[in-house]
């Protein structure tokens, strides 16, 4: 309800329903959403700014945004990849299995991530399925690196194609067509006509994907091993800093975290106002 | 370019939409597919322009088989009813991509291009409008602007479909007698589908009406007009209003019918199906006619008349100063004189039909 269908308003009735609804959502999202945001900042600040500075430029810290940022960098130009791809397949083409990989895309939404880490560490782990063949070529996925990105890909995979297949669908694909009668080649089409159609959309998805990315902790907590300045990621080092009662330092690492999450929400409010 | 099709056939997941095509388009000839939706046209269009593949037949353009080359190589100028510009680039760079798109040893030079894209603009009356984006213009401009694009590359084939199907009478009519006069200045042989008769008559040198994936009659205005080849093609024209007769000596006869005015047909004798227009039909006053009138509505030009004999019911137009007009009132009693009609022998089926069918063409968007 917006405050236009409020305001003038109809003789005889009444304001206070309205009000206390509108009353009642900004005291809920306080309670809920702004305080604890409030409180992260400042337990990460309660002993001052230089304690800040030195927990963040902890090594351990430091070592655990690095590789967040390193897992977020390799997975989400996969997701636009496959994302794009996968829309691309659904919206224009019909074939046998087409309505089977629109529930596929979506599985992630619909499964805990710890799940898919379980699945992943029971196919690649050591007593895994695949476990003796990785360990005879030895390649190590799980406990390092392959492992996190895989799960937090697996976790990601909906988001770009979520937001990209509905408009694809929506648009059709005359202006596809006219692009192919003016003489266009498959790549043309695409990077001239296709990709400018849906720039926001992926935009936004790939934004939605790497807040995804980086704040994954269910599903890495499990591959991960979670060993310090080597498989920690961000998520996983702060539960161990809260874990080891060094709560200030978890709090500024969490607070890293969050500035990223508001960044990100700015960024994808932006883009939504240019849908 | 002439383009022939031969024995072309197409379904769509078990349903035949094409079944068996021959058509042959000359060089420079402007052509109109015309039928109710469903027909197969604008599959038969797509096909032309590689957009769609036949399941068998021929596709030759001036010797050359088409069906071998892919729409890129075949250089047609395709205009979509919902004019598919690409809403990012400006009209110039919309009306530029086809040439700009092409091979790097083929693509004209940066200002050859623009003077190219100057002088589309200057034709189509839309020089004003380079800068805009398709977003900021009217439905008529981006048809001009969609045209603009297609005949940027020269296209060997101007290829229409619905072009004028999403804009209002006005607009439409008077890009019509703009697309006649661009088809007359450019010379390129041209398909256009349509459902709009008047659209497809006024501008076409033929009209190949389909039904059903079918080909039913091909011919000019009047050909089509006063010689309907098939019951379909009399329907679809129009005569709506179908009277069980019985031929005598080329002459049809049925109760309360002066066909006298229809010329004699060489047909034999027995049971058939006289197919009438509305505005074909007068009602003659006679005080033992077996039709009555049961409505009368005028709208200043013309009348819409209900006849009927308790049990059917046909609508007849007549010209409100028509002599026939006067005195012409709710429960008149008059026979019907028939102007002109087709006649169609009466399918061999034991099944009595209907004996009128009563069905308004439907309402002319002029």
């Amino acid at each position: 309800m917006t405050a236009a269908a409020l305001l003038p308003h109809a003789p005889g009735q009444s304001r206070t329903v309205p009000r206390l609804l509108i009353g009642l959502a900004f005291v809920l999202t306080a309670i809920f959403v702004v305080a604890p945001l409030v409180f992260i900042f400042w337990r990460a600040f309660a002993e001052g700014w230089a304690v800040y500075l030195k927990n963040i430029s902890d090594p351990m810290t430091l070592h655990a945004i690095w590789l967040t940022s390193l897992v977020a960098v390799i997975v989400v130009p996969v997701n636009i990849a496959f994302g794009i791809a996968a829309a691309w397949a659904i919206a224009r083409f019909r074939f046998p299995g087409r309505k089977l990989l629109m529930v596929l895309i979506e599985i992630p939404f619909s499964i805990s991530p710890i799940i898919a880490g379980i699945c992943y560490l029971l196919l690649y782990g050591r007593q895994g399925l695949l476990g003796p063949f990785l360990a005879e070529h030895d390649l190590k996925i799980m406990f390092a690196l392959p492992g996190i990105v895989l799960v937090t890909m697996f976790v990601t995979a909906p988001f770009v194609a979520r937001e990209v297949l509905p408009l694809m669908q929506a648009q059709g694909s005359e202006q596809e067509e006219a692009a192919v009668t003016l003489g266009a080649r498959g790549w043309q089409v695409f990077s001239r006509v296709t990709l400018p159609n849906i720039r926001w959309a992926l935009l936004y998805g790939a934004v939605l994907a790497t807040a995804r990315a980086v704040g994954e902790f269910g599903g890495v907590s499990v591959v991960s091993g979670a060993i310090r300045g080597q498989t920690n990621t961000l998520p996983l080092q702060i539960e161990l800093m809260f874990n080891d009662l060094n709560t200030t330092g978890a709090f500024a690492a969490a607070s890293t975290l969050t500035v990223i999450a508001l960044v990100v929400l700015v960024v994808k409010a932006a883009l939504e106002s240019r849908r | 370019m002439s383009i022939v099709i031969d024995n072309m056939t197409k379904s769509f997941g078990g349903t035949p939409v094409l079944r068996g095509i021959d058509l042959t388009v000359e060089s420079g000839e402007l052509v109109a597919l015309q039928g109710p939706s469903g027909s197969g046209k604008t599959t038969l269009l797509k096909i032309v322009a590689g957009l769609e593949w036949p399941d068998a037949g021929a596709l030759d353009v001036h010797g050359t088989d088409w069906l071998r080359l892919a729409a890129q190589d075949r250089r047609i100028g395709f205009v979509f009813q919902h004019y598919a510009l690409f809403p990012h680039m400006s009209v110039r760079d919309n009306i530029a991509f086809g040439l700009t798109v092409r091979p790097r040893a083929s693509r004209p030079g940066k200002a050859q291009i623009a003077a190219k894209v100057d002088e589309l603009l200057q034709f189509l009356q839309i020089a004003h409008l380079g800068d805009r984006y398709p977003a900021q213009l009217s439905g008529g401009q981006r048809q001009r602007v969609a045209l603009g694009r297609a005949l940027a590359i020269e296209p060997s084939v101007l290829l229409l479909d619905e072009p004028f199907g999403a804009l209002d009478a006005a607009v439409r009519r008077d890009l019509r007698a703009w697309l006649r006069n661009v088809h007359e200045e450019t010379g390129s042989t041209t398909i256009f589908v349509t459902h709009d008769q008047e659209e497809a008559f006024e501008l076409a040198d033929r009209v190949v009406v389909m039904g059903d994936g079918r080909i039913e009659q091909i011919g000019n205005a009047d050909q089509i007009h006063d010689h309907p080849a098939s019951p379909f093609v009399a329907r679809f024209m129009g005569a709506t209003v179908e009277l069980p007769v019985t031929l005598h000596a080329g002459r049809a006869e049925a109760a309360g019918l002066d066909a006298g005015r229809l010329p004699r047909r060489a047909q034999p004798d027995g049971p058939a199906t006289l197919f009438l227009r509305p505005a074909d039909i007068t009602p003659v006053a006679d005080p033992h006619g077996r039709w009555h009138v049961a409505r009368c509505d005028s709208n200043g030009a013309a009348l819409r008349i209900d006849l009927t004999d308790g049990a059917t019911t046909i609508p007849v137009d007549l010209p409100r100063r028509a002599p026939e007009a006067r005195g012409l009132e709710r429960g008149a009693r008059v026979l019907l004189r028939a102007e002109a009609g087709a006649l169609f022998a009466a399918p061999r089926r034991a099944q009595p039909a209907p004996a009128v069918r009563t069905e308004y063409p439907k309402e002319k968007a002029v």
